[in-house]
């Protein structure tokens, strides 16, 4: 087995201009996982196929450590095959008129045979595919299909990973397993990986850093926890999972105590939400998580929560292991309890309740 | 009937049918793939055999291959001998007339590869020519199955080209549908159905045997 690659970090720094907006990216990635994170069309394919080189910038520089991808300046542009790059695509892009033990070999065919049959016995080994060989794709589930998909990547020692939401559509244990398998690999061989995807379970799934990722910019970097429950754009907002988003009106300022009130425009309801740097008259989003409202069927008092809403529960709908309430209080919320706490508030439609809301449950976001 | 004007017959379909399989792929594939703006009028210039009346190809054919003719010349330059009224000379003709037959369904095949298919191939590292031989030469196999079976049939039909650039010369020119022609205009009726029974029969076993083993390959029939 070849020296594992000594860590290096992919440095991208361009501007492609697309349909709708410019892409432009400048950033560092680091060996180990990054989750681009963003909604559909933000631009974060066209930056992987940048990365990988099916797609051209328009200017700028992408470099891996001291090996130089692509510059605009010097005209230089590797073609793909010279990159060493794995890329997942969401289709996965299994041949599939080849077996799973021919997807895999596909691209050691420049490997001494010995060698070539050592790495594919590992990387069998390590994705828990060994039984599969002979089989040809159309013959596979989807999540073995991943696997294999993950493998032949993989097993070229790639020098970056993409990985396009390869695991999209697998129910979570499922995509756990794969990815611990995937950790597993990597931490012996520390490259960059790129995880991209729209998909909040994903994100949770992975729960490294994290870079948020709208119209063609990149914006806030951290923890997940840190950046999605703190969405700064509508978008985002939607993507990570934010069910109510409320249009407001900025109604009073009070510096001292870090919060303003706003009118929600909606029926006139009144909220204490975070400061931010709209002024009096400014038109505002509020993301609200449904997650994140409490419910009470009598008048609450003592809490320190500072936005107590009353209104009447418009209607009641059971989604797996939740209750999805919709309750019309000025505007209308959606409002996640359990089945549990639905039985012993004897929730139904019609019934009056009062909504409980932090103050920093409240986000401000910019429409977009 | 004459087995001499049927193998020779045969003989120009496959040349000419293998020959173009040759020139197509290539020519299919880049087609299929490139972004260049003017790619419409190439595929104008294959298209043209479709919608010619085959005289006036092979009259442009003739012209191109007489002794004064650019393609004469170049021919008898290389060769020394002239190449109108050849065998040879009825292959290029037959080369162009046939030419849309065997490009459009590569093309078709082509245009309907998943493109992530090649790029996974570029990505892994694969040369161009490797991800055409290995990912979409056996993905577009319906489709080359299709060019060769329409280019040979089409070829084996051909009348009015080879009528113009090749003339009626026993063995050397002188195809089945030629011989179909003559015997019919001398009145020979019985030698004339003979031949035409012979090419009948032909073209179904072949269109059998190829739709029989492969139900994918184009065909005015449903798929089931």
């Amino acid at each position: 087995m070849a020296a594992p690659l000594s860590a290096v970090t992919l440095s991208v720094d361009i501007r492609k201009r697309l349909s709708a907006f410019e892409l432009r990216i400048q950033h560092e990635f680091a060996p180990g996982f990054t989750v681009v994170f963003g909604p559909s069309g933000a631009g974060k394919s066209t930056l992987l196929d940048c990365i990988a080189g099916l797609a051209k910038p328009d200017a700028g520089r992408i470099a891996l450590g001291t090996s130089l991808f692509f510059d605009a300046t010097q005209n230089i542009s590797l073609p793909p095959q010279k990159r060493q790059i794995g890329y997942l695509f969401q289709s996965l892009a299994l041949f599939p008129h080849l077996s799973v033990i021919e997807n895999i070999s596909y691209g050691l065919n420049a490997i001494p045979e010995e060698e070539r049959r050592q790495r594919l016995d590992q990387v069998l080994q390590a994705f828990h595919i060994e039984k599969l060989g002979e089989r040809k794709p159309a013959e596979l589930s989807g999540g073995e299909k991943q696997r294999v998909a993950l493998a032949r990547s993989l097993v070229t020692q790639p020098r970056v990973l993409l990985l396009d939401e390869p695991l999209t559509g697998l129910d979570a244990g499922l995509r756990r397993a794969i990815l611990e398998d995937q950790r597993a690999w990597n931490a012996e061989r520390r490259i960059p990986i790129l995880y991209v995807t729209h998909n909040r379970d994903e994100v949770d799934a992975i729960g490294e850093q994290l870079i948020t990722m709208e119209s063609g910019r990149l914006g806030k970097s951290g923890a997940p926890r840190s950046v999605l429950d703190a969405p700064q754009t509508v978008a985002l907002a939607q993507a990570a999972g934010f069910e109510n988003l409320l249009e407001a009106r900025v109604q009073a300022i009070r510096q001292a105590d870090g919060v303003m009130r706003v009118v929600l425009q909606d029926g006139g309801t009144e909220l204490e939400v975070p400061l931010g740097s709209a002024q009096p008259g400014d038109r505002v989003k509020l993301a609200i998580r449904a997650g994140d409202i409490l419910l009470a069927v009598e008048e609450p008092r003592g809490l320190s929560a500072r936005n107590v809403v009353k209104g009447s529960v418009e209607s009641i709908e059971a989604r797996g292991a939740l209750e999805v309430l919709r309750v019309k209080a000025g505007a209308t919320f959606l409002v996640h309890v359990t089945p549990g706490a639905l039985r012993s508030l004897q929730l139904e439609v019609g019934k009056p309740v009062w909504l409980v809301v932090k103050t920093h449950s409240c986000h401000l976001v910019t429409p977009q | 009937m004459s087995m001499e004007a049927f193998i020779l017959s045969l003989r120009l379909a496959v040349t000419v049918s293998v020959m173009l399989l040759i020139v197509s792929l290539p020519l299919a594939y880049w087609l299929a793939f490139t972004r260049w703006r003017g790619k419409f009028l190439l595929e104008s210039v294959v298209a043209l055999p479709l919608v010619l009346p085959p005289t006036v190809l092979g009259f442009y054919a003739l012209i191109a291959m007489g002794p004064q003719g650019v393609l004469g010349k170049l021919w008898s330059a290389m060769f020394g001998r002239p190449l109108a009224f050849t065998f040879a000379g009825l292959v290029i003709a037959s080369l162009f007339y046939s030419l849309p037959f065997a490009v459009q369904p590569l093309v078709a095949s082509f245009e309907s590869l998943d493109r992530r298919l090649l790029d996974a191939s570029a990505i892994l590292g694969a040369s161009r020519l490797r991800s055409f031989l290995r990912i979409a030469l056996p993905l577009a196999w319906p489709g080359v199955i299709t060019a060769l079976i329409l280019s040979f049939a089409h070829t084996l039909g051909e009348f009015g080209v080879v009528l113009m650039v090749g003339g009626n010369l026993p063995g050397i020119t002188r195809t089945i549908s030629i011989d179909i022609y003559d015997r019919t205009q001398a009145l020979d009726y019985a030698g004339a159905h003979q031949t035409a029974l012979l090419l009948l029969c032909v073209s179904f076993v072949v269109l059998s045997i190829v739709y029989g083993i492969n139900r994918r390959v184009w065909s005015p029939w449903p798929h089931r």
